[in-house]
């Protein structure tokens, strides 16, 4: 990416949908990022539609992650973070006092690039987050962890072998069995950072169909450097560019008809 | 990468110079080495167990002596000449004064193997290697033939009265007498006590019944009770499988028994046990203290300056010589801990003390200390090795940091906390020089675990194979009978310490197989 254009493109005012209040889940308000005095978010300000799916492109480095970790608190656990600006959870600072960073990550739930189940039994990892809560009876606890694998699209072929290790999965059964352990504890909000990046066509489209069928339950966030997996799956799409957000609306609208030429440049596959 | 992966499968790579045999001449040199050093244990030390021959020897003046071959050695007369002397084991101490005597092979007239010789090891006094004459019953002589096979019937029974009557000792006499001992005023306890009692002395009198006389190679004659007998063969009428039967019992015994005739003769077991015990609670110690201290290092403190001192002190820990810190377990554990237990718990039986010297205690806390470092280090590695985005998907689930650790850090670090027990286990279980100072001894029969209460007996002092070895070989009066144990019991030091490593490197794989079936997925 060359200085002229980043500098040219830092000028100009971001085109943003205007979701209502009443219909998001999260509103992000002028959140700005750094590493250790390195910018990474600059003055960010969106909000993320309830029980849709909003997908995040951007080319690589822009700060797709670094906006989604800040989303669950992730950042916390780096010293090197500074942080401005603020992030609602249903109306509420997620920074707030009354907040616990534990039940916060509970409601926003992440699922990572590289699938990464714990070396327990398939079961095991399910109730992995179940087990952090207060204790519950077999019975209950197993209906859970067969609606979060049938939600996962993933019981059909584990429900015989549910006590071997997880690491006997293909990656694209690790990363289905990872988005039932986090649908298992019922978050409000998944977020998603590349989750079919490192696998298959065959598993990516899977995950593509299982991210369409989740959306009536919880708002899905999706990070994507593929332009088409946002196109097919997602209801809106921000660009972000250099830690900025360029355009965000929705994706028929940002695919067919972007407003800025940044986007256009981008979506068209001049700068990708 | 792929032509280096081809030349190795082919042998050594051509072409890079001497370095390839370089490297591989001194892994040989090494694996030489330590197959050398087995090997001489083994053949010293297992060689001692086998029954070895009774040769009767004729000199030259018509003396004659009967003993068993130990070696030769080429020496010089005063005035100069060669002579080559040859070491007889002769057995017989109370009679000769000595059990070992040096012959100048040019001396020897004939020397044979006579069937009927025997060698017969006493409770006290040492072997005799004589040649059975009679059996006598009460001080009378019997005639009964064949002699060798009754008097071995005739054993068999005085030991199967000894077996009868310890076990009376141990299991019916000591507890009554414990039990009186503490003030119970019964007259049922006291009225057992004394029936027990008279049976043992029907036993004593039993066993003392039979006696064999014999008769030495230099034509003295003698009585030997039974009753003092331990175990009795004649090596020269032992078929080599008879031979092979003996020498699996003797290593037995050896393993099995406490020590006799100071250490110099019967088994070490009491040094086994005190080993393995020693170690296992020196395990049982470091291994929390080494795991919190690295789990704090590594995941509580606040990554400075600080704790990058604090790594490198660890570090430079484990390079203290062993024997620091026995000087430092006898100050502050023995005399500063101990010393004030004592004034506390053990008051009415000062000035002796209880906890104020050397015991297990003690010597399992130094060696903890000593390896503390090991494991540390060992676990700060593991812990660093685990991937960020395991512990980012345990707090992504609403994990606290504790969760985290609990249930997946620590889990999954289990494997490198168990190779930092193996190292403290091998560094540990050859220690000895710190041990002389705070609990090792020369001779506790009584092990330091039993059946009375409170059964883990911590403040007793125990045996340990490596100071064993060192005692039998330096401080005992007869060194020709201690050095074939020196080198079987530094075999079976490094035997003990091999099991004890083994047990937890099975115990890590089991470990690592059940987590970790598919790391390369
Ligand atoms: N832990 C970190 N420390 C310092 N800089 C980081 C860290 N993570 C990301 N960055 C930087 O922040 C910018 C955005 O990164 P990231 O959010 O990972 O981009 P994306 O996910 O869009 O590829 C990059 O320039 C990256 O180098
Ligand atoms: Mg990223």
């Amino acid at each position: 990416m060359s200085e002229t254009l980043l500098s040219r493109a830092s000028g100009a005012r971001p085109a943003v949908i205007e979701i209502p209040a009443a219909a998001s889940c999260l509103a992000i308000d002028d959140l700005s990022l750094r590493y250790a005095g390195q910018s990474a978010l600059e003055g960010l300000s969106l909000r993320i539609p309830r029980h849709a799916v909003t997908a995040f492109i951007g080319p690589s480095g822009c700060g797709k992650s670094t906006l989604l970790r800040a989303l669950n608190r992730l950042h916390d656990l780096n010293d090197e973070v500074t942080q401005s600006g603020r992030v609602l959870l249903e109306g509420e600072d997620i920074h707030g006092p009354g907040v616990a960073v534990a039940q916060l990550r509970r409601r926003v739930g992440m699922v990572f690039q590289t699938p990464n189940p714990f070396p327990m039994s398939i079961y095991e990892n399910v109730a992995f987050g179940l087990r952090l809560q207060a204790p519950l009876k077999k019975r209950r606890r197993d209906e859970i962890i067969e609606w979060a694998l049938v939600s996962a699209a993933l019981w059909d072929e584990v429900k015989d072998r549910l006590h071997d290790s997880a690491w006997t999965l293909s990656g694209g059964q690790q990363q289905r069995l990872v988005i039932a352990r986090t649908l298992a504890v019922q978050p409000e909000v998944l977020l998603l950072d590349e989750p079919a990046s490192a696998l298959d066509p065959i598993s990516s489209l899977k995950i593509e169909e299982l991210i369409r069928n989740l959306k009536s339950r919880l708002s899905v966030i999706l990070v994507t450097h593929n332009m088409q997996q946002a196109a097919r799956v997602s209801d809106y799409t921000a660009f972000l560019e250099g830690g900025e957000l360029v355009e965000y609306a929705a994706t028929d609208d940002l695919f067919t008809n972007p407003r800025l030429a940044r986007t256009e440049d981008y979506i068209t596959g001049r700068m990708s | 990468m792929r032509r280096w992966r081809v030349a190795s499968r082919a042998g050594l790579p051509r072409g890079e110079g001497p370095w390839p045999w370089l490297a591989a001449g001194s892994l040989a040199l090494s694996l030489l080495m330590l197959a050398a050093l087995l090997l001489l244990l083994a053949g010293r030390g297992l060689g001692h167990f086998w029954p070895a021959p009774v040769e009767l020897v004729t000199l030259d003046d018509g003396r004659q002596l009967a003993g068993q071959r130990v070696r030769e050695e080429r020496r010089q007369t005063l005035q100069g000449s060669p002579l080559r002397e040859r070491l007889y084991r002769t057995g017989n101490r109370d009679l000769e004064g000595d059990a070992w005597r040096w012959v100048p092979v040019a001396s020897i007239a004939t020397h044979e193997h006579p069937a009927d010789w025997a060698v017969i090891e006493r409770q006290r006094w040492g072997e005799l290697i004589v040649r059975p004459l009679a059996l006598e019953e009460n001080g009378r002589r019997l005639t009964e033939a064949p002699l060798w096979e009754s008097f071995t019937a005739r054993l068999a029974r005085v030991q199967a009265l000894r077996v009868e009557r310890d076990a009376l000792r141990r299991q019916v006499i000591a507890p009554l007498a414990r039990h009186l001992a503490a003030g119970h005023e019964d007259a049922e306890a006291q009225a057992r006590l004394a029936e027990a009692r008279a049976r043992v002395g029907e036993l004593q009198a039993a066993m003392a019944r039979d006696a064999l006389v014999v008769e030495s190679a230099a034509g003295e004659r003698l009585s030997v009770p039974l009753e003092e007998m331990v175990a009795a063969w004649r090596p020269n009428a032992m078929s080599p499988l008879q031979k092979l039967a003996a020498w699996g019992a003797n290593l037995w015994h050896f393993l099995s028994e406490g020590p006799r005739a100071a250490n110099t003769a019967g088994g070490v077991w009491p040094a086994i046990f005190g080993t393995v015990l020693m170690v296992l609670l020196m395990s049982v110690l470091v291994t929390p203290f080494g795991v919190l201290a690295a789990v704090y290092l590594h995941e509580v403190a606040p990554q400075g300056r600080l704790t990058g001192w604090v790594r490198i002190a660890v570090r430079n820990l484990a390079g203290v010589p062993s024997i620091v810190y026995g000087v430092f377990g006898l100050g502050v554990f023995v005399y500063g801990i101990g010393g004030r237990l004592d004034e506390w718990f053990f008051a009415d039986s000062l000035p002796s003390p209880t906890f104020g010297t050397g015991g297990l205690l003690w010597a399992s806390l130094t060696l903890a200390l000593l390896t503390l470092p090991v494991v540390i280090v060992a676990t700060e590695e593991g812990l660093a090795r685990i991937p960020a985005q395991q512990r980012e998907a345990a707090l992504a689930l609403g994990a606290t940091r504790a969760e985290m650790l609990r249930r997946v850090v620590l889990p999954m670090a289990l494997p490198a906390m168990l190779t930092g027990v193996i190292l403290a286990i091998a560094r540990a279980a050859g220690e000895v020089a710190p041990l002389m100072l705070v609990g090792v001894a020369k001779l506790a029969p009584q092990v330091p675990l039993d059946g009375d209460f409170p059964y883990l007996h911590l403040e007793r002092k125990f045996m340990h194979l490596g100071y064993h070895v060192f005692d039998v070989g330096f401080h005992s009066g007869d060194v020709e009978a201690a050095l074939p144990l020196v080198y079987a019991t530094a075999l079976l030091l490094v035997g003990v310490i091999l099991v004890l490593n083994l047990t937890a490197i099975l115990l890590r794989h089991h470990l690592r197989m059940r987590h970790a079936r598919l790391r390369s997925r």
